[in-house]
């Protein structure tokens, strides 16, 4: 047992069964008893800020070091905002989270346009290599595209007809 | 320099990015020699983990030589072959100290629940990965490992995640003498998770997947049985048909947010994005195990919720353990085996890809085309 400044002798029986080898994150973890000095470490250097860093509510500052790939930005960096206004424990947090990534793709492609580069969205995807390994399944693919297309539009085309 | 660039679900590409730079005096810069595509990546590609921004390069499985290093690191010098664990760890905080290098405090501001992981999102600490021909290495002095003289680089890029995963898996089962021991997931963790569940005294290894290719891998590579559950009614029925009707010992999830099997679990886990990915292998690990049994989780889901049967893991007494492997921890036990002969990774590797293709890689594995088990990534600048 780790040599604790409280006093529990006079609750009996205190800690008599306590035992590491019955402990479910054993050998995992390694006891030391820097758990109960709570968050007292010595803190490695810390990494200067110079990007924005989105950082979760339940931590009271930034770790030492972070990532400084993709800063937020854009309508997706304000969606991400946002979401880090709300604990890791609520659906405020991960479902904008969820719903900026998805922002963030349209403006990935806008990023594109603007640098004057068109997306293959063909080779993003991988489809070189669906042709070379799995050519029937790649005929499947664009023939149901098609198909759904084609109902799609003829559907709308009904409909602009009726008015 | 040349890096892979996420573009959004199913779409990457490569492109040509600014070097990293060193930004912490305990960084390094590393030259990649080699990177792979984790399981755990298809997560990403398919989109299912929040804050995974458009831009962002992945990749945690990667070896290299180190380029550059800030002024205060003392352990690696310019020149030196090193393993990265794929956990970036702080070595100071409470949880390193305690070897939970998976858990450190002082490398994710983005999330607390887990620790920086390199290449895996902004809920990961927002760091570029190793799918590149540079990376940033953030606390050089603690993570990286010099690969040891002899070491085939094939090995040393496998120790870095896939390995250390795959016995930790069979480590957290707590594994007796006689064991049943049954992995849902015959990807690389599960192939490494059946392989090791051996070495500690396992008297039988079961393996679930869907893929015939990996099944007959697995058994062949394993010794292990291998069984398609598409071809068997009910594979927890099957266990405990297995098993004098009682269930294994100890059941391994290898397989995380991507798992196929289960209708309802695939709608609103992976179409619908009502819960954080298809939770049907870890369903079926709580099913399958005895009353008092283990269930030990290493397959990846995302940080909102899973339809997982909770009231059977409080009526059966299960204990449940999970967690990211601790690689530093497991570092010199597993090149001992190595070494030793008793491990033999690199046999997993079935695919040597330019960064170039990236794009096509990830196909590939995310289809399992081409008979894929694991890809291996060579900047170009290592095919000089």
């Amino acid at each position: 047992m780790e040599n604790l400044n409280n006093d529990y002798t006079h609750i009996k029986g205190w800690g008599i069964d306590a035992d590491p080898k019955n402990e479910p994150t054993y050998p995992m973890k390694k006891y030391t008893g820097d758990d109960h000095k709570r968050l007292n470490w010595d803190r490695p250097p810390l990494q200067p800020v110079n990007i924005e860093v989105l950082h979760s509510t339940e931590r009271p500052n930034i770790t030492a070091v972070f990532g400084t790939s993709t800063p937020p930005s854009g309508l997706s960096g304000a969606i991400r905002r946002y979401a880090f206004q709300f604990s890791e424990n609520q659906y405020m947090h991960w479902l904008p989270l969820l719903l900026a990534d998805r922002v963030n793709v349209v403006e990935g492609i806008v990023d594109d346009l603007k640098r004057g580069h068109i997306p293959n969205i063909f080779a993003e995807r991988g489809m070189k290599a669906e042709l070379k390994h799995n050519p029937k399944g790649l005929a499947k693919r664009i023939l149901v595209t098609v198909a759904v297309t084609s109902i799609a539009y003829a559907i709308l085309k009904g409909k602009s007809k009726k008015r | 320099m040349l890096a892979m660039n996420y573009r959004g679900p199913r779409r990457v590409r490569a492109d040509q990015k600014p070097m990293p730079e060193i930004l912490h005096p305990n960084d390094a810069i590393i030259r990649v020699t080699r990177s792979c595509i984790c399981g755990s990546d298809l997560h990403l590609y398919h989109g299912l983990v929040p804050d995974t921004r458009v831009g962002m390069t992945f990749g945690h499985e990667f070896i290299g030589v180190v380029e550059e290093i800030g002024p205060s690191v003392e352990k690696l010098k310019v020149g030196d072959s090193v393993i990265v664990p794929f956990n970036i760890a702080c070595g100071t905080c409470a949880f390193c100290k305690q070897e939970l290098y998976g858990n450190c405090h002082e490398s994710n501001p983005q999330a607390t629940a887990v620790g920086g992981i390199f290449g895996y999102s902004h809920t990961a600490g927002g760091y570029d990965g190793g799918q590149a021909e540079f990376v940033r290495v953030p606390y050089a002095d603690v993570g990286p490992t010099v690969i040891p003289p002899g070491m085939d680089h094939d090995n040393a890029v496998l120790l870095t995640d896939v390995v250390p995963t795959g016995y930790q898996a069979a480590e957290m089962g707590g594994i007796k003498a006689g064991d049943t021991v049954v992995v849902f997931g015959a990807g690389p963790v599960g192939i490494m998770a059946a392989k090791c569940a051996w070495l500690f005294g396992a008297a039988r290894v079961i393996v679930f997947d869907h893929v015939e290719y990996r099944l007959e891998f697995v058994k062949n590579y394993a010794n292990c049985e291998a069984y398609n559950f598409r071809s068997i009614e009910d594979p927890v029925l099957f266990v405990k048909k297995t098993t004098d009707w009682l269930g294994a010992d100890v059941c391994i999830d290898a397989v995380g947010a991507d798992a196929s099997g289960d209708a309802m679990q695939t709608i609103t886990g992976k179409k619908l994005l009502l819960q954080a990915g298809s939770a049907t292998a870890l369903h079926w690990a709580i099913n399958s195990v005895k009353k008092g049994g283990i269930v030990s989780i290493v397959g990846v889901y995302g940080p909102t919720d899973n339809l997982v049967p909770i009231g059977n893991v409080v009526n059966k007494g299960i204990t449940i353990r999970a967690n990211q492997a601790s690689v530093k921890r497991l570092l010199p036990r597993l090149i001992e085996h190595i070494e030793a002969g008793r491990l033999d990774p690199k046999a997993m590797i079935t695919h040597r890809v330019p960064l170039e293709e990236v794009a096509d890689a990830y196909h590939i594995f995310s289809s399992k085309l081409d008979n894929c088990i694991k890809t291996v990534l060579i900047p170009p600048s290592a095919r000089r």
